[in-house]
């Protein structure tokens, strides 16, 4: 006998590439923003099936801080490659050398804020009315109130309380000149859906999702990889720990967890252990209480 | 997780005092769903506020507006899982000045959960929030009689309340309904059964919504398959492809079928139905594939591939039961671009048959005004038809939105009659 119904993952994997091409059905330049994290290297994959037996028709975006890993770098032009798609890089660099954002100081500075900026000017030089994100409403209170289509103004900014309403699953991606949106295809995803996707799809990621390792230091309740672009304080030690990192930012604020799963099914049945969130560990997001909800409404990803 | 665990949508619908909050952080606390730095941050949150112990309620905190006025203003969405099934909350507010985020939240649930105070019983809120299930076809209800610790846990209080909503439902197109008395506060039949109420012989909340049966809300009968895009690929080893991409709609296709694209009329057989690099025999709903047919024939985006003995109704006119969504009034007789499945086109309003009163449910029809979260049914004309079914048949192809050219927003949302 078989079956007219599909199992949850099957469901959300349809329900994202329904989303991905109506994104190329109604936009005329869209992008998918690629950091070389696990949501963003999903995101390119369910593209890769939405397309096929085509290429994916969008190019990836990455918006680099200079701050990366090297190996996410490394992973972002091997997926290039493979994919034959164009890469389209924003410098945070060159927006500094150009004087459109001044990086920040003191012990904990970071570019995190500043890639908006970065973002906003590659998504208007490109002329970009779309970009797809990895966003998932279960990762923040900001995020869960996220549309799958969500409008930016032609300052780039997002106002959560006029959003456009989103019913059954039509999608309303009509805007002016100027104005883009931006789209979450996973925006019903949660950790755990990644990770057993991850796994039942075999999708390759960046080495550093597994134990290996690593010289770190201990701050803010985390072992921060230690970089050249770390200012140690006077009594922080250097140390090597096997650790994983549960999420991909900058190498200067992504925090790593103490772990020995080296395998897809090890980090799955860790993850599904886990007692924390998932951007815990994330220092950008624990400056305020409403840290992701400020850097949402500037245009943040 | 099991390879046949299914996804389930439900939408919770409460204003500020009747424990919707407590209920979904409830839910989301004993299914172990929360997680610890979660639950440090909103003892802090309750510490800080000198309430007694931790308030559950604070995980349905979202934007800062709505922490700062303690109330839902939009959809929030929220996900658990348990070992049976995945879990889609949309929380929404249940105000009456909602209304519009009440619908949105209800357009892809499979169940509605209507919660009632136990002190106080059925009041127009309960009415306004089981009409908009019926309106938007939820297939299923759930009613959470809560706080039953406030009225001693009497049975007499919950059977009474019972028939209250059998009366007001009896009226309304609800097919599937269950009552559940519960202390949402306690945690008393939402995850766990305490000792409170032996006389309730069912089950707990979360027992329920992972047995129910679900795979049925889904129309399988009426094979529908609006074209999102057509695949073209430019490279050697796929030279003549032409595939149809989308998601089926309703119903189930299979390889050899006789097709017809609507609306041109042109028939054909589906030679091929893909999914990456697999050739599938069949494809049902709400799967997403890319159909290839034995014909070359001219389809584009907004076309309906559909079997060819059971066709929807193309047509020009339409009659909806109609949402509206903006602050903008609607216009009579003005133009709007209206989106239906895939296909978009223009439309005028050509009449307001009647306004619903929302607390009454009772109809106006002198009123003809349509403001922010007013629900009527009107006329619609369209500058070239659709392929509609009736909504009541199948949510997806029986569904439109109207967009406002001007603004761009959204400002309506229809259920074809």
């Amino acid at each position: 006998m078989s079956k007219y119904y599909l199992n949850y993952l099957d469901e959300l994997e349809s329900e994202a590439i329904f989303v991905l091409r109506e994104v190329w059905a109604q936009f005329e330049n869209p992008v998918i923003l690629f950091s070389g994290g696990k949501d963003s290297i999903l995101v390119t994959h369910l593209a890769k099936k939405a397309f096929y037996p085509a290429k994916i028709p969008f190019p990836l975006m990455h918006v680099d801080t200079g701050h990366n890993f090297p190996e996410t770098i490394q992973f972002r032009d091997n997926t290039i490659t493979e994919l034959g798609v164009e890469l389209i890089v924003g410098s945070v660099q060159e927006s500094i050398d150009e004087g459109r954002v001044a990086e920040e100081k003191g012990k904990n500075a970071t570019r995190n804020a500043l890639q908006t900026t970065t973002l906003l000017d590659a998504i208007e030089s490109n002329k970009i009315d779309c970009a797809i994100g990895g966003g998932r409403r279960d990762e923040e209170k900001a995020r869960a109130k996220e549309r799958f289509f969500s409008h930016r103004d032609d300052f780039g900014q997002w106002d959560p309380k006029n959003q456009r309403p989103e019913l059954w699953n039509i999608f309303n991606g009509k805007h002016f000149e100027g104005e883009h949106f931006r789209a979450f295809p996973i925006s019903n995803w949660t950790e755990m859906d990644v990770w057993n996707y991850i796994k039942r799809e075999n999708i390759a990621i960046p080495s550093l999702y597994f134990a290996h390792e690593r010289e770190v230091v201990w701050r803010q309740d985390t072992w921060i990889p230690y970089s050249e672009f770390l200012v140690l304080e006077e009594h922080e030690e250097v140390v090597t720990k096997k650790i994983r990192f549960r999420t991909l930012g900058d190498i200067t604020i992504t925090g790593g967890d103490e772990s020995e799963a080296d395998t897809l099914e090890k980090i799955a049945a860790e993850v599904a252990g886990m007692r924390n969130t998932e951007r815990g560990n994330r220092s950008d997001d624990k400056r305020s209480e409403s840290a992701m909800e400020d850097r949402k409404r500037q245009g943040y990803f | 997780m099991l390879d046949n665990n299914q996804l389930l949508r439900f939408t919770t619908a409460g204003s500020v005092d009747d424990g919707k909050s407590t209920l979904i952080g409830r839910l989301l606390y004993d299914s172990k769903s929360i997680f610890e730095d979660q639950l440090e941050a909103i003892t802090k949150t309750s510490n800080k506020k000198g309430h007694e112990g931790v308030d559950l309620a604070l995980f349905t905190d979202g934007l800062r507006d709505e922490r700062e006025q303690g109330i839902t203003i939009d959809v929030a969405y929220r996900y658990f899982t348990t070992p049976k099934r995945k879990f889609i909350i949309a929380d929404t507010p249940g105000h009456i000045q909602y209304t519009r985020n009440m619908v949105t939240g209800a357009s892809t649930a499979n169940v509605a959960t209507i919660l009632i105070d136990a002190r106080k019983g059925v009041v127009e809120q309960t009415k306004r929030h089981a009409f908009i299930a019926s309106l938007l076809q939820i297939p299923h209800i759930i009613v959470c009689i809560n706080k039953m610790d406030l009225v001693d846990y009497s049975e007499e209080v919950y059977n009474k309340i019972i028939r209250q909503f059998e009366d007001i439902a009896s009226k309304m197109l609800v097919t599937d309904v269950r009552f559940i008395p519960m202390s949402a506060l306690n945690g008393d039949n939402v995850v766990n059964k305490l000792d409170n109420m032996p006389w309730y012989q069912g089950a707990p909340m979360l027992h329920t919504l992972e047995t129910m049966h679900i795979s049925s809300d889904i129309n399988k009968v009426d094979a529908r398959f609006p074209v999102q895009t057509v695949l073209r690929p430019q490279n050697d080893s796929h030279r003549d492809y032409r595939g149809y991409a989308g998601r089926v709609a309703s119903g189930v296709f299979r390889v050899g079928d006789a097709i017809t694209v609507m609306p041109s009329g042109f028939n054909s057989i589906i030679k091929s139905i893909d999914a990456l690099d697999k050739n599938l025999t069949e494809a049902y709903a709400p799967m997403s594939v890319s159909i290839t047919l034995e014909d070359d024939i001219d389809i584009s985006r907004g076309d309906m591939i559909v079997r060819s003995n059971n066709k929807p109704t193309a047509t020009q006119d339409i009659e909806v039961m109609l949402c509206w969504l903006n602050n903008k009034p609607a216009k009579p007789r003005a133009k709007y671009a209206i989106q239906h499945t895939s296909n978009l086109q223009q439309a005028m309003i050509k009449d307001v048959i009647y306004k619903i009163d929302i607390n009454t449910l009772g109809r106006n029809t002198e009123d003809k005004d349509l403001n922010m979260n007013d629900i009527a049914k009107l006329k619609i004309r369209t500058t070239k038809p659709l392929m509609v079914d009736a909504y009541r048949e199948n949510r997806s192809t029986g569904s439109i939105v109207l967009i406002d050219t001007t603004t761009n927003e959204t400002v309506a949302a229809g259920m074809i009659v």
